[in-house]
């Protein structure tokens, strides 16, 4: 299929519809409205359900209804939204229910402004709602790495019976670029999706079956039963972080000097201003992590060479990756950060500038 | 000997949690027996709320999910949707409904979503210990108005079914009460009502049974009934507000 220009918001509507989404839940909010307006436009030419929820606190406990019956469900949202969804993000996770989320993230905190920001890292990875849990993280740099996501999105929930969050921001919202879809699921694909959740799933007991009673729940009254509960997610999350780490590499070598660190659209403005460096012959490399959670921590390790003197991390927020970066440096290396906040993008030509003093 | 009554399939040998003169063990039951009535179980689906009867799942022999405090309807929403095939229903108290799951139940009816849901209203939080409900009486004392229910600073208790008899959507709205025989076979006419209107598909249905709370209201549940007569019933009127299916509006 030839590439179309598309905004990624609608880019990932698109790619969600194909992947077998057919249901989903939202509210409006900049700058994610693209998004929600195509479901409206589209959901219907496909036999889907789409409702504009009262609220987004309404929109993710459908999602979470719609989720417990084993169907492929999305919602999506910008930064403010996504606070609201946390309670349902929580119990998702709990009830270990597959879904969809993409937060189109905006300037914080609070109602903050409507420009790109990476200030909800933290709320991604590190809970956001109550409880010991962990959502998968997907953090797109492109439209159409955000659109490949969107199926990709679905096969791990769908796997590992767990929300994944798609972390996007607004300036992937509203950019437009060539963007190549998969092609939509056929409709023997359309049949057979789901019917791994059949054995747990609210669903119709076809045979009668009269041990039939299927629980979506997340309320473990005995401590004890919970305590199991609570271990049984996390010895799934290990197989998650073992399994599922992504992570790009640019020009990593063994004779760096400076090794970048920087996620998302961040990422792809640090990029150009290493491949600039690289081209004037200083050796300097990018590791970009794709899941903020799992968090490529080996690989960023890995990717410090001998001859590197300086990691650097950028980030469109006040340094909320960098945490996780001076987890996975262990001290080998100084760490510097430089980051924008405000809905305030850097430029290449900035970073660039950070980058030559280091050398 | 001739068996007249047994326990509905519709139930699992699970023993209630309730206490003692808590009516949630017959809205349970009425709800149990029309599902199987009804021919449903293999079909039904119900939603339990936070609150006393946050083990509703536990309670009833088909698939069931429990929501967030408030969110029953939403989550009702979802489950409808994605699986149309199924009969889905709500079970709520006031406090999840009429507090902090106001805006789920309001729109859930105001869209007609295809479910039933069931408000059991005892004018009090239960499971939390008896604090004050959205539908406690004015001057009623609770742990959280120790002084009396005062409406110039609180409010006045909010009737659901009336405000939701507002919206032009719903299929049938009927408040009933459970405080005596011959009230719970009218009950379990409404209930009867709203699962066979559920079953044809016809709309929002929502039944409102007037309760008790003898451990919280701290009277025995005899003299709990005749409370809840006397001072329940003058404001939650009983009666039949919306029915699209007897011509009634």
């Amino acid at each position: 299929m030839s590439k179309v220009l598309m905004k990624g918001n609608e880019a990932v509507a698109e790619a969600a519809l194909r992947a077998g989404c057919r249901l989903y839940f939202a509210y409006p909010i900049t700058p994610q409205s693209e998004l929600i307006e195509y479901m409206a436009k589209m959901m219907p030419k496909v036999g889907g359900t789409f409702i504009q929820a009262e609220s987004e606190i309404a929109a993710i406990n459908m999602v979470y209804g719609a989720a417990g019956c084993g169907k492929r469900v999305m919602t999506s949202s910008s930064s403010p939204g996504i606070s609201l969804k946390m309670e349902g993000i929580s119990y998702l996770a709990g009830s270990e229910l597959p879904a969809v989320i993409v937060n189109v993230q905006r300037g914080g905190p609070g109602l903050g402004d409507i420009q790109p920001a990476q200030g909800d890292y933290f709320q991604a990875t590190k809970g956001g709602g109550h409880g010991d849990y962990r959502c998968i993280v997907l953090a797109p740099s492109s439209v159409q790495e955000f659109a490949d996501m969107a199926s990709e999105a679905f096969e791990l929930a769908d796997k590992y019976r767990n929300p994944v969050l798609i972390l996007a921001d607004g300036m992937l919202g509203q950019m437009m670029e060539p963007v190549e879809f998969k092609p939509a699921k056929s409709a023997e694909e359309m049949e057979e999706l789901g019917k791994q959740h059949d054995s747990w799933c609210i669903c119709p007991n076809e045979d009668g079956d009269s041990k039939h009673h299927h629980e979506i729940n997340s309320l473990e009254i005995d401590p004890l039963v919970l305590e199991k509960h609570v271990n049984q997610l996390f010895a799934k999350y290990a197989i998650v972080n073992r399994d599922e780490l992504r992570y790009e590499k640019y020009n990593v070598n063994d004779d760096n000097e400076i090794l970048c660190v920087a996620w998302g659209t961040a990422s792809r403005i640090v990029k150009s201003a290493v491949h600039e460096l690289n081209c004037e012959g200083k050796n300097i490399g990018l590791i970009r992590p794709i899941t903020c959670w799992p968090y490529p921590y080996a690989a960023i390790h890995a990717a410090i060479g001998k001859k590197v003197k300086q990691v650097y991390v950028f980030e469109l927020n006040t340094g909320q990756m960098l945490d996780d970066v001076k987890i996975a440096v262990a001290g080998k290396v100084p760490i510097k950060f430089w980051g924008k906040v405000g809905g305030i993008v850097f430029t290449p030509a900035e970073i660039k500038a950070k980058l030559e003093a280091c050398f | 000997m001739e068996v007249i009554a047994t326990r509905p399939s519709t139930f699992t040998k699970t023993p209630f949690t309730y206490c003692p003169g808590c009516l949630h063990g017959v809205a349970h039951r009425l709800i149990a027996e029309a599902v199987e009535e009804f021919g449903l179980i293999n079909k039904m689906a119900g939603v339990a709320p936070v609150g006393c009867s946050v083990f509703a799942y536990k309670f009833f022999n088909f698939d069931m999910a429990q929501a967030a405090h408030g969110r029953a309807p939403a989550v009702a929403t979802g489950m409808k949707r994605a699986r149309p095939d199924m009969h889905v229903f709500t079970y709520q108290g006031d406090g999840d409904l009429a507090a902090i799951g106001t805006a789920e139940i309001i729109h859930a009816a105001n869209r007609g979503e295809h479910i039933s849901v069931f408000f059991v209203n005892n004018a009090i939080y239960g499971m939390t210990g008896g604090q004050m409900a959205p539908t406690t009486l004015p001057d009623m004392k609770t742990t959280t108005s120790p002084y009396g229910r005062k409406v110039d600073d609180i409010g006045y208790p909010i009737r659901a079914s009336e405000l939701l008899a507002t919206l032009v959507a719903p299929y049938y709205i009927e408040r009933v009460s459970l405080l005596s025989p011959a009230e719970i076979i009218k009950a379990k006419k409404a209930v009867n009502k709203a699962i066979q209107y559920n079953k044809e598909g016809r709309g929002f249905t929502f039944v409102e049974l007037i309760s008790t709370c003898p451990t919280n209201w701290g009277i025995d549940p005899v003299k709990s009934r005749d409370w809840a007569r006397e001072n329940m019933l003058p404001f939650f009127k009983v009666g039949c507000f919306r029915d699209k299916g007897e011509g009634v509006e």
